[in-house]
């Protein structure tokens, strides 16, 4: 059976052009996907069955979802301050189940975004964001700068759908129409087919963004003559080519985010974009990595007022990065437990976070085996969710669309074992 | 022969293929490698293939090394995941994001082994 208009369940690209071809129910072929969705519609060797051990340098033992859940709730009801991350590889349904959780249990609530665009947040926090949709950006953009990305390699058909060579309303030469920019420390696969490659100094993306709202404003006299390693000449005539589009879009990923001042250079970079309004049409938008790293941030956003690092020990949502985020939690030693579901903090945090982390209960809601199962103490295996389970997910650009199922497993979804975790923590508190 | 470099991380297809496949050795050849420019390997005298040992403030890494004459002179490249992470710095600078790029580093040949995934989590326990 061939599945047409399948999203897919990997980068916040959301592709939904997908045809999958589902025979016995196994996923025999993946079609128009790029090479990472497909490997992850096609799957992996999965963790069979919940494990347990006391010591994280013990063996685990197989366990029954029962005992795994009980214990789960138990650890969460006995924490004072239990860290809830992950989240981006969950459906929305999901995290609205997690931000319950978390309010019974007193969480600290982080997604992926922590390690990725919280930053990005941060500086939307200060600026706001001149932002649209990408097909408004495939049907217009004819200048395409690409900040601290590199689609080729994390975002592999940004470009052919969206951002390059799309053919648009009002770009219907596609690549032909498009002067492409990309600003990066090293000459990337990205770079290699861009226009102009512009190539900053590691750490100076500030300088240069500052430089270029000089130039764009007219004051090109207050430019040194090599700023972050660009040429005045350079930097002006860009802001020129910026100005002359006739709509113009930034895309910027974590070259921006966690580079020598992270947010601030996004609040810069908005301004730009900004100023830029002034004279034309211009956009910017954060290249999203998990499918639903986007969804995260909007759920929890309507759920608490905040994207991420949300302490809910206070019976409020309280929200302050830099102590409330992960990492911050876990260098300062204030967790005493971490739940880690769709996401895999083993793998993306720094290794002195991560040795901070073997010191607490960890308990790991996930479909496959990683670096965060080589650090838990609990795994519950579940399924994996734009494959085996529908439900809602959020594009990097905000639009939300429905992920469909195209096999059925015997594992429960995040959602069941969340609300069995729930129910037994409040079981044992004795609430209603 | 140490070479100071400038360390960043960051994606790359091979490691998106396998980001649900990681205890295989496939996600080691993915994401247990740094790259750097030909002129680089040169003043350490390395070849491609051949283990480097990457060394910052906040810890220390054995990768073989690879190639990319993208990188301009003193810029090297581990792709994100528990390789890259052995250097990643935690400090977050008050915004809740770690330092995944543009640490100071130093980089040497080494006959020292590459770990494991499994073996690079056992040293953090």
């Amino acid at each position: 059976m061939l599945i047409k208009d399948v999203i897919c369940p990997f980068c916040g690209c959301l592709c939904d052009d997908l045809a999958v071809e589902v025979e016995n129910n196994k996923v025999i072929d993946v079609k128009h996907a790029c090479k990472i969705g497909a490997a992850k519609i096609r799957g992996h060797n999965r963790i069979e069955a919940p494990m347990m051990r006391e010591s994280k340098t013990d063996e685990f033992r197989e366990v029954s979802y029962d005992e795994a859940i009980n214990e789960a709730a138990r650890i969460l009801v006995d924490s004072k301050r239990p860290l809830m991350y992950g989240w981006a590889s969950c459906l929305c349904e999901m995290m609205k189940k997690g931000v319950l959780l978390a309010e019974e249990v007193g969480g600290i609530l982080d997604n992926t975004a922590s390690v990725c665009h919280g930053p990005s947040a941060l500086g939307v926090q200060e600026k706001g964001i001149p932002t649209g949709t990408l097909g408004q950006f495939a049907n217009r953009a004819d200048v395409v700068i690409f900040w601290g990305c590199n689609p080729v390699q994390a975002h592999p058909r940004h470009m052919s759908r969206y951002s390059v060579f799309a053919k648009g309303f009002f770009t219907n030469k596609g690549r032909k129409d498009r002067k492409i920019v990309v600003v990066d420390v090293r000459k990337t696969d990205t770079a290699e087919m861009a226009d102009e490659y512009v190539q900053v100094n590691p750490g100076e993306d500030y300088k240069l963004l500052a430089a270029f709202r000089a130039a764009v404003a007219d004051k090109a006299d207050v430019i040194p003559d090599t700023v972050a390693g660009v040429s005045k000449e350079k930097i002006v005539e860009l802001a020129a080519a910026m100005k002359g589009a006739k709509y113009g879009i930034v895309y910027f990923g974590m070259g921006v985010t966690q580079t020598r001042c992270k947010y601030k250079n996004i609040d810069i970079a908005v301004s730009l974009t900004t100023d830029l309004n002034a004279y034309t049409k211009f956009s910017i938008i954060p290249m999203r990595g998990h499918y639903n790293v986007t969804g995260a941030g909007q759920v929890f956003a309507w759920e608490t007022g905040y994207v991420n690092g949300i302490d809910m020990s206070r019976g409020v949502p309280y929200y302050n990065p830099g102590e409330t985020c992960s990492n911050d939690m876990l260098m300062r030693e204030e967790l005493d437990s971490a739940f880690v579901i769709g996401g895999d903090a083993g793998a993306h945090f720094p290794a002195q976070s991560i040795a901070r982390m073997a010191k607490i209960p960890v308990i790991q809601v996930d479909p496959f085996h990683n670096p965060t199962t080589e650090m838990a103490n609990i795994v519950i295996p579940v399924k994996v969710s734009g494959v085996e389970l529908a439900g809602t997910a959020y594009r990097m650009d905000s639009v939300c669309l429905r992920m469909r199922k195209l096999v059925d497993v015997d594992f429960p979804s995040d959602e069941e074992v969340l609300d069995k975790i729930l129910a037994k923590v409040k079981e044992i508190k004795g609430v209603s | 022969m140490k070479l100071d470099a400038i360390f960043i991380s960051g994606r790359t297809v091979n490691q998106g293929v396998n980001l649900e496949n990681k205890s295989s050795t496939a996600y080691f050849d993915a994401a247990g490698y740094c790259e750097m420019n030909s002129t680089d390997a040169g003043k350490i005298s390395t070849d491609p293939g051949n283990n480097v040992k990457v060394t910052t403030d906040f810890g220390n890494v054995v990768v073989p090394m690879r190639i990319c004459e993208g990188n301009p002179d003193g810029l090297i490249f581990i792709p994100m995941g528990p390789w890259a992470n052995a250097v990643a710095s935690p400090d977050t600078a008050g915004c809740g994001m770690p330092g995944f790029k543009g640490l100071p580093a130093t980089v040497e040949s080494t006959d020292e082994k590459a770990p494991t995934m499994p073996e690079l989590m056992a040293r953090l326990k």
